[in-house]
């Protein structure tokens, strides 16, 4: 324990006196919360639309209006030729060209079916599909209302039946991105910087020859593995609360759940992250390799996990991957618990594979960690 | 000099070897206790090598070494409390200050804080570090490091010390300190293994062996050797072994 304690002091001496490090330690991640959580926004706004108006009657002016009221639409731009609309879509002028033909009007008051042509940049279907969306509100809406006027006018007492959807959305009411992202992007930042700076210290010892030296003294591998990556530990359970207290302050992220549970949970899922970090750097000998091999793994941990989409929509197989990406486990459970209020009944799935991973990992990391060669 | 009679380190038949290529060639000799023993080599020749085998950091392919009485393979971790080691490369953390790599290395050697105290002070004393204890090691000239790095190598007070190059690029004034430090060692009763380039140290040495592609071609004290040469100095005997050979 002694010896531990030597350890330790050593470490945090070192962090603390490399100010440069430290400054990169505590403000990157603020600023990278602040500025991620705002940018990775999946709502499709400013939906800028372009208008080609054969008909140019009271009707269609109608629908345009409608169209203009819509807080994810910009003004429309009119022009007077498809071709122009098409030219317009192609330089990327605009995302979406609608063409309202000429007997618009006449075959809506003959009650017969019209058409409109829709034209949406699809390069990314994601958006292309829910701007089609919002364009087939209005549209519908505007149906709606016509089907109502007419129906006025024939028959006084004939009110349209129709059936309604009324969602009531659950756990994120206001449908507030920030309040999804926040969360999660909190979880990455923690696994990235811990994983990176435990990954990078070993190896940082090996390359300067200090390593050499410890193995030559008869140090014990735990209390050298235990002395090592506690501070980062520490500095881990730091970062969390910091990034807890901005999702509160700046985003104001709900926080349903029991704190003390997001706190136990991270606890353990550090220590897999830092011992997956040891497993890294006793199988790297630069800083460089390490950093890669640390890239590598953050990179698909992050696209796999859930965060950036969903899960459920991926291939099988990818499915089957993403069960051993930690990220999932910690981005599912910290959602769970701010979001939804969860206990620990609820977690517990999350909780148990997050321990085993740990145990393995470490287990892993202590095993290949060697003294001698 | 009853104690001299006294094996402290044994090795037998000791090889190394990495893939194809054989670093060590099964080595056989004997160090006794409170000797200072030169373990001289052109680059390359294995010395290195050999020494780590002894310091428990490299596990022997073939052989046995046994040093202060524990197997070099079996209870690497036994004969890592009784030795110290200065490696060629200079491996103190250059961010902490003298005391704080002091503390540091005696901590894990398992001194109580009270001892490191004690021992910090007289080592600031001895090697006359006042001033500069606070200043970070990295900011010392490399003499001062070397001779901190080996009075850090004799903190816990072991039975052997390994010495790689230790004088490597150090001026003539501060390797004859440096020596003078040896030799104050040498008679508290420590061993001192030490590698070097320079033949003037061998000179200074008990008995020296040199080594040459893997092997020992010579080992003797420094007079037997040059009567056995028929030379005057130890650099010759040297160069006539290395010319030998080629």
């Amino acid at each position: 324990m002694k010896i531990i304690l030597f350890i330790i002091q050593k470490e945090f001496k070192q962090i603390f006196r490399d100010k440069s490090m430290l400054r990169l330690l505590f403000i990157l991640p603020i600023l990278q919360l602040l500025i991620l959580s705002n940018a990775a926004t999946f709502d499709v706004k400013n939906i800028r639309v372009t208008i080609v108006d054969y008909s140019n009657s009271s009707s269609s002016r109608t629908l345009i209006e409608k169209i203009n009221a819509n807080a994810y639409f910009t003004d429309a731009v009119f022009v007077s030729t498809t071709q122009a609309g098409i030219e317009r879509l192609n330089s990327g002028k605009t995302d979406v060209v609608i063409e309202i033909p000429i007997p618009f009007e006449k075959q809506l008051q003959n009650e017969t079916t019209t058409q409109i042509q829709v034209l949406i940049n699809a390069i990314d279907g994601a958006t292309a599909g829910v701007q089609n969306v919002y364009l087939s509100q209005i549209v519908q809406q505007f149906n709606q209302h016509i089907l109502l006027e007419n129906k006025h006018i024939v028959n006084n007492q004939i009110m349209p039946n129709r059936i309604e959807t009324i969602p009531s959305f659950w756990y994120n009411s206001t449908l507030n991105y920030k309040t999804f992202m926040v969360p999660g992007i909190l979880v990455l930042l923690i696994t990235m910087l811990t994983l990176f700076l435990s990954s990078m210290n070993i190896v940082r010892e090996k390359e300067l020859g200090t390593l050499e030296q410890i193995n030559v003294t008869p140090i014990k591998k735990y209390q050298f593995i235990i002395g090592k990556l506690f501070p980062f530990w520490v500095i881990g359970l730091v970062i969390l609360t910091i990034g807890l207290l901005i999702s509160k302050i700046v985003f104001n992220v709900p926080m349903l759940g029991n704190i003390v549970l997001v706190y136990f949970f991270t606890s353990i899922y550090l220590l897999l992250i830092l011992g997956f970090g040891l497993f890294l750097s006793n199988h790297t000998e630069t800083q460089q390799q390490a950093m890669f091999i640390a890239w590598f793994f953050i990179v698909i941990f992050i696209l796999m996990s859930g965060l950036f989409t969903p899960i459920e929509s991926m291939p099988k197989w990818a499915q089957n991957v993403t069960l051993f990406n930690p990220i999932r486990y910690f981005v599912e459970f910290i959602r769970m618990v701010l979001l939804k209020g969860a206990g620990l009944q609820e977690v517990l799935p999350n909780l148990g594979i997050i321990t085993l991973f740990a145990i393995v990992v470490n287990g892993l990391a202590v095993w290949s960690y060697k003294k001698t060669n | 000099m009853n104690n001299l009679s006294e094996k402290i380190i044994v090795v037998e038949n000791l090889t190394k070897q990495f893939g194809h290529f054989t670093a060590v060639k099964g080595i056989n000799f004997h160090v006794n206790k409170g000797e200072i023993f030169g373990f001289l080599g052109a680059n390359g020749a294995g010395k290195t090598t050999a020494m780590k085998m002894l310091i428990g950091i490299s596990n022997p392919t073939n052989g046995r070494a046994n040093v202060a009485g524990f197997d070099v393979h079996t209870q690497s971790e036994k004969v890592k409390q009784n030795i110290g080691y200065m490696s060629q490369k200079f491996s103190m953390y250059d961010d902490l200050t003298v005391k704080e790599n002091i503390t540091f290395f005696g901590g894990i050697y398992g001194l109580s804080r009270k001892q490191i105290n004690s021992k910090t002070e007289v080592l600031i004393q001895t090697l006359q570090l006042g001033d500069i204890a606070q200043k970070k090691v990295g900011d010392l000239p490399l003499g001062w490091k070397q001779k901190l790095a080996f009075s850090v190598a004799m903190l816990h007070e072991p039975k052997i010390v390994f010495l790689d190059e230790p004088t490597g690029g150090v001026d003539p004034i501060t390797r004859r300190q440096f020596w003078e430090m040896i030799y104050a060692e040498a008679h508290k009763g420590t061993t001192i293994f030490v590698t070097t380039h320079y033949m003037d140290e061998a000179e200074y040495c008990d008995r020296v062996s040199i080594m040459v592609d893997g092997v020992i071609e010579a080992l003797d004290t420094p007079k037997n050797l040059k009567n056995q040469f028929q030379v005057s100095t130890m650099n010759e005997v040297f160069l006539k072994l290395a010319r030998n050979i080629e």
